[in-house]
């Protein structure tokens, strides 16, 4: 439990130090893109919502730095992250909760199958050494050595087009309305397959090697020798012994380097026009939507935060010796 | 003396092969006696481990069982090549005949399993037939043997001390009633205390159960109380062996001779201590002749030529043998 | 993209109690030749030397101006345009060739002073302890676990036009973390070292311990993490020049993906103008695994892949290694009857 508490503790305190970072970055902006914007929106701008961006990017001059930052969190506990310039006047938050779906369902998902994909093949790498795995590790690596979004690319130039099954953009067939009926579920499904298979193949073997690795060095442990010396089946002593403990820091791995991943997978939904918030971020950027960057980013971090969260809750029922009374 | 339980005939045990192949273990005759303790002693690198390791094919790569017969002698029933067994016949094999007790306490036991688990799991391999109530029951009855509680199943290893990891270890080595137990310096991460109190319930347990144990250490001085007899290692040979009593009022091999004064007795009179000059040989580059000759203090002319063949001195009675050319076999050993 | 974890962190401090026997301690020069003996290390060294290469004489060698125009627009590769040309008859293969400066420089940038980062965080955390391991450590884990990549685009992007150096310096300033924990952690159970205690027992100053007792002992993973981050530093300048962040005036790989993801190339099936960029990218990414690839399997010599896993034993039968059932060479014989014990 106090490991537990801890983790949470850290996390808060990451939360914060994105949240204050975010607060810092808008005010390294010149001021003028939302000082203009504000004034070329006059009449059809809400009083609100020009006090909501003047706190956010600190054009307030006379109020100093500690009352902006207290300013900004009032604002931020009221769930009101400003205005896009993009969407104007949609509501930051409006905007995230409408892509937000999309990136945990894709780029969540696929992260998951892949990290499991990834070191089930990777035990058997481990495991009998010089297999046909053993082969299969450098176009692996060349694999994972491209970037996301190129691979992307190459994807919808070979499999996707006219007349292909596949779509080469969007989250859903133009037209339907999103749902959870029959129509708006399996077009939504052929729509993710191409982007997931993408992420899939250049992050899955990031983790069939550093599994592998954990697996050849777990081997040579003396409780795996002692389960072979106990003529326990091959099958209970490679993933009941050695597969068991290798998992261990794979997972706290996976934890530490989901903030990586995030990052490269949220580039596919760019070169699939996924509507994520991958692909909005790339838009705000193109359009210097700064409240949409900064919510997006802030998003994106809690996101991790959790995730990683659940992967420490994760470890935690996988080793014992972090659950002392 | 009683029937043999375990013979090795001329095993050899090589790390590599082909010309890299290091012999750390060379033509060793051993045979151990039915409910015996037979001690193996020598310095690190002697290759006793690795016999121990080799003979029951435990010997993670590069290491192979280049040649030699491990034979082992049921209660009843014909003897069996331990060398010769298919992976599945070694495996019912494995603990139920012969257990292991390893040296590093703290790494032998899995870390994420409760004890439970993994002593059901070994019982569980091998009877598969019998129930779950009753492998529990069984295993109740293996930890009050070596005296742990029995709610102490469901600790996990690191919830245990060295010493009941220990105990738990030689718990889980007697769960199949085996006829051969070998141990690998089963004591040396412990302190004098619990070393004790272990070697005194093992002794007890022995006279219980009546198996055989082969104790490998690098602390002679151990193995003169607690063995019936004792087996010394030089670079990958045995180099003599005798009943304890006998090596310790007499060794024959200079080296036994280094060893015996690299320990203060625990009981009996004083000795000096003058240890052994040198250090042990080079695996890759052993010198011609007897393996000791270089640190010897009582080399002399055929010694860096000739192996001396390990055989009884004939001086001697004839319950011992020795490699030395100081006592000079009268008849070799058969082969 | 990701950047796996190395297993050097884990691997150290367990060895178990049946450890082979090791290869004789050589000396440290003999030991970097045989780092370059692996294969996989001297691939990746090649590789990243013809790329080196490049990217100081691609201005030169380069057989057009990669911004100037031609009649030959948007050319399938030929005799006289290698990688093709774009819609404005630019060279492609010129803009490979001047683009791979900007590449390395942004990484050799970033990695240098990510690196620099994180001995000086990691290195005091872990040799320091208490307070300052305390906040040291939190603030890396706080880096590790912020999302880098979105980070550093919203940085770029306040910036106007982003340069070289200054997309290199954001990237060195967010990617340090790992680093940092792994020398951290290595630092730590080097510090309880019998020769780092006696160094300290003996009155030696702090800097002296670490520069000349611990530094040295971290040498791999220092390597190791510089390439981590050489790697993650190219796939992010890529990235921005890519969605169009940083300077599009300077030529690198991202930049030409820009242009052809601009300007449809795939819809006009210019498959030439995206795929050399892509495998150019790729092959140094590979290139920079592979090195450390070769790095982890110099610290931890058990991951080297099996090598010959089979081999033949003396009656021509094949015996597989493996952990669990050390083979046995020589044919047994059947058991001979039990020998008669000598009577005593």
């Amino acid at each position: 439990m106090r490991f537990l508490l801890q983790r949470v503790a850290f996390y808060l305190f990451t939360a914060w130090a994105a949240i204050t970072l975010n607060f810092f970055i808008p005010r390294l902006v010149p001021g003028d893109p939302v000082q203009s914007l504000i004034s070329r929106n006059q009449g059809r701008i809400s009083a609100d919502a020009v006090q909501s961006l003047r706190v956010l990017f600190g054009l307030d001059k006379n109020e100093n730095v500690w009352e902006q930052y207290l300013d900004y969190w009032r604002q931020l506990f009221h769930g009101d992250l400003g205005l896009s310039f993009t969407f104007f006047p949609t509501p930051v938050s409006t905007v995230i909760g409408d892509s937000l779906p999309w990136t945990v369902g894709l780029v969540g998902i696929t992260t998951i199958v892949s990290f499991l994909l990834g070191t089930a093949l990777g035990v058997g790498a481990g495991w009998r050494r010089g297999s046909w795995i053993d082969g299969l590790l450098p176009a692996t690596t060349f694999l994972s050595s491209i970037p996301y979004f190129w691979l992307g690319l190459v994807a919808i130039a070979l499999f996707a087009g006219p007349g292909s099954f596949f779509p080469s953009s969007g989250g859903y067939e133009p037209g339907l309305v999103p749902a959870f009926d029959q129509y708006f579920i399996p077009s939504a499904i052929q729509h993710s397959i191409l982007p997931a298979a993408t992420i899939l193949v250049s992050s899955m073997s990031g983790w069939i090697l550093s599994m592998r690795n954990m697996m050849v060095t777990v081997s040579s442990e003396d409780y795996i020798t002692v389960a072979h010396a106990k003529g326990l089946s091959e099958r209970r002593v490679a993933l009941s012994y050695a597969a068991r403990n290798a998992l261990l820091p794979n997972v706290s791995g996976f934890a530490l380097s989901l903030g990586f991943i995030v990052g490269g997978t949220l580039l596919v939904e760019i070169v699939f026009s996924y509507p994520g918030l991958g692909y909005q971020l790339f838009q705000a950027v193109g359009a210097k939507d700064y409240p949409l960057m900064q919510g997006i980013f802030l998003i994106i971090t809690i996101s991790v935060l959790v995730a990683n969260l659940l992967a420490d809750v994760a470890y935690l029922l996988l080793d014992p010796r972090t659950r002392k009374s | 003396m009683s029937d043999p339980v375990l013979e090795i005939r001329g095993l050899r045990v090589d790390y590599g092969h082909g010309d890299a192949a290091v012999h750390a273990v060379r033509d060793v005759d051993l045979t151990l006696h039915r409910g015996e303790v037979l001690g193996l002693a020598g310095e690190s690198g002697s290759g006793k481990s690795t016999l121990a390791y080799g003979l029951t094919r435990l010997l993670p790569p590069p290491g192979v069982v280049a040649g030699g017969q491990v034979i082992y002698h049921p209660v009843d029933g014909p003897p069996v090549d331990v060398l010769a067994l298919s992976p599945a016949q070694l495996r019912a094999f494995r603990w139920a005949e012969t257990s292991i007790v390893f040296q590093g306490a703290m790494n032998s036991l899995n870390p994420v399993h409760r004890v439970s688990t993994q002593l059901l799991d070994v019982i569980k391999a091998h009877e598969p037939k019998s129930t779950a109530a009753a492998r529990r029951a069984r295993a109740r009855d293996l930890l009050r043997l070596v005296g742990i509680a029995a709610d102490r199943l469901d600790s996990y290893p690191h919830q245990l001390s060295g010493g009941m990891r220990q105990r738990v270890m030689i718990a889980m080595a007697l769960a199949l009633e085996p006829q051969v137990v070998i141990m690998d310096e089963p004591t040396t991460a412990l302190d004098v205390v619990m070393q004790r109190q272990i070697l005194g319930q093992l002794a007890e347990l022995r006279e219980r159960l009546g198996f055989a144990v082969l104790f490998i250490t690098h602390d002679l001085s151990l193995l003169v109380e607690f063995s019936d007899r004792i087996a010394i290692m030089y670079g990958g040979r045995i180099v003599e062996e005798a009943p304890a009593a006998q090596l310790y009022r007499r060794a024959l091999h200079p080296y036994t001779d280094g060893l015996l004064h690299s320990f203060p007795a625990l009981r009996g009179p004083r000795r000096e201590l003058t240890g052994i000059p040198g250090s042990p040989p080079d695996l890759r580059a052993m010198p011609d002749g007897c393996a000791f000759h270089p640190r010897c203090p009582k080399a002399f002319g055929p010694c860096d030529k000739e192996l001396p063949p390990l055989g009884p001195p004939g001086d001697e009675d004839p319950g011992r043998t020795v490699a030395c050319w100081l006592h000079p076999a009268a008849a070799p050993l058969p082969r | 993209m990701a950047i796996s974890p190395s297993s050097i962190e884990q691997v150290i401090p367990g060895q178990g109690a049946m450890a082979q026997p090791s290869a004789a301690p050589g000396r440290a020069k003999r030991r970097r030749f045989r780092f370059l003996a692996n294969a996989k290390a001297a691939t990746g060294v090649v590789i990243l030397a013809v790329y080196g290469l490049f990217a100081i004489i691609g201005q030169w060698v380069a057989p057009y101006d990669p911004d100037a125009r031609s009649s030959d627009v948007l050319q399938a590769p030929s005799a006289r345009h290698w990688f093709g040309t774009t819609h404005l008859g630019q060279d492609i293969f010129s803009q490979i060739l001047v683009g791979a400066r900007s590449v390395m420089v942004v990484g050799l940038i970033a990695g240098v002073l990510a690196t620099i980062l994180s001995i000086l965080i990691g290195v005091t955390a872990g040799y320091l302890g208490g307070a300052a391991d305390e906040g040291l450590s939190a603030l890396s884990n706080v880096f590790l676990v912020i999302p880098a990549l979105p980070l550093i685009i919203i940085v770029t992007s306040i910036v106007d036009q982003a340069s070289d150096t200054l997309v290199a310096l954001i990237i060195g300033c967010t990617s340090w973390a790992w680093g940092a924990r792994v020398l951290r952690a290595q630092t730590l159970s080097l510090r309880r070292r019998d020769y780092v205690e006696a160094a300290r027992a003996t009155g030696e100053r702090t800097g002296r311990i670490i520069l000349f007792e611990i530094l040295p002992n971290l040498t791999a993973i220092i390597a190791s993490g510089f390439v981590g981050t050489v790697i993650f530093a190219v796939m992010s300048e890529i990235t921005l020049a890519f969605i169009g962040i940083s300077s599009i005036s300077s030529w690198n790989w991202g930049t030409i993906l820009f242009w052809a993801q601009g300007q449809q190339a795939l819809a006009q099936g210019a498959w030439w103008w995206f795929v050399p960029a892509g495998l150019a990218i790729a092959l140094l990414g590979t290139a920079l695994a592979l090195i450390n690839f070769g790095i982890d399997e110099f610290v931890s010599p058990r991951l080297r892949s099996a090598g010959r896993t089979r081999i033949r034993t003396a009656d021509g039968r094949t015996a597989r290694m493996r952990v669990g059932f050390t083979p046995v060479l020589a044919p047994t014989r059947p058991v001979p009857a039990p020998r008669e014990e000598v009577a005593p």
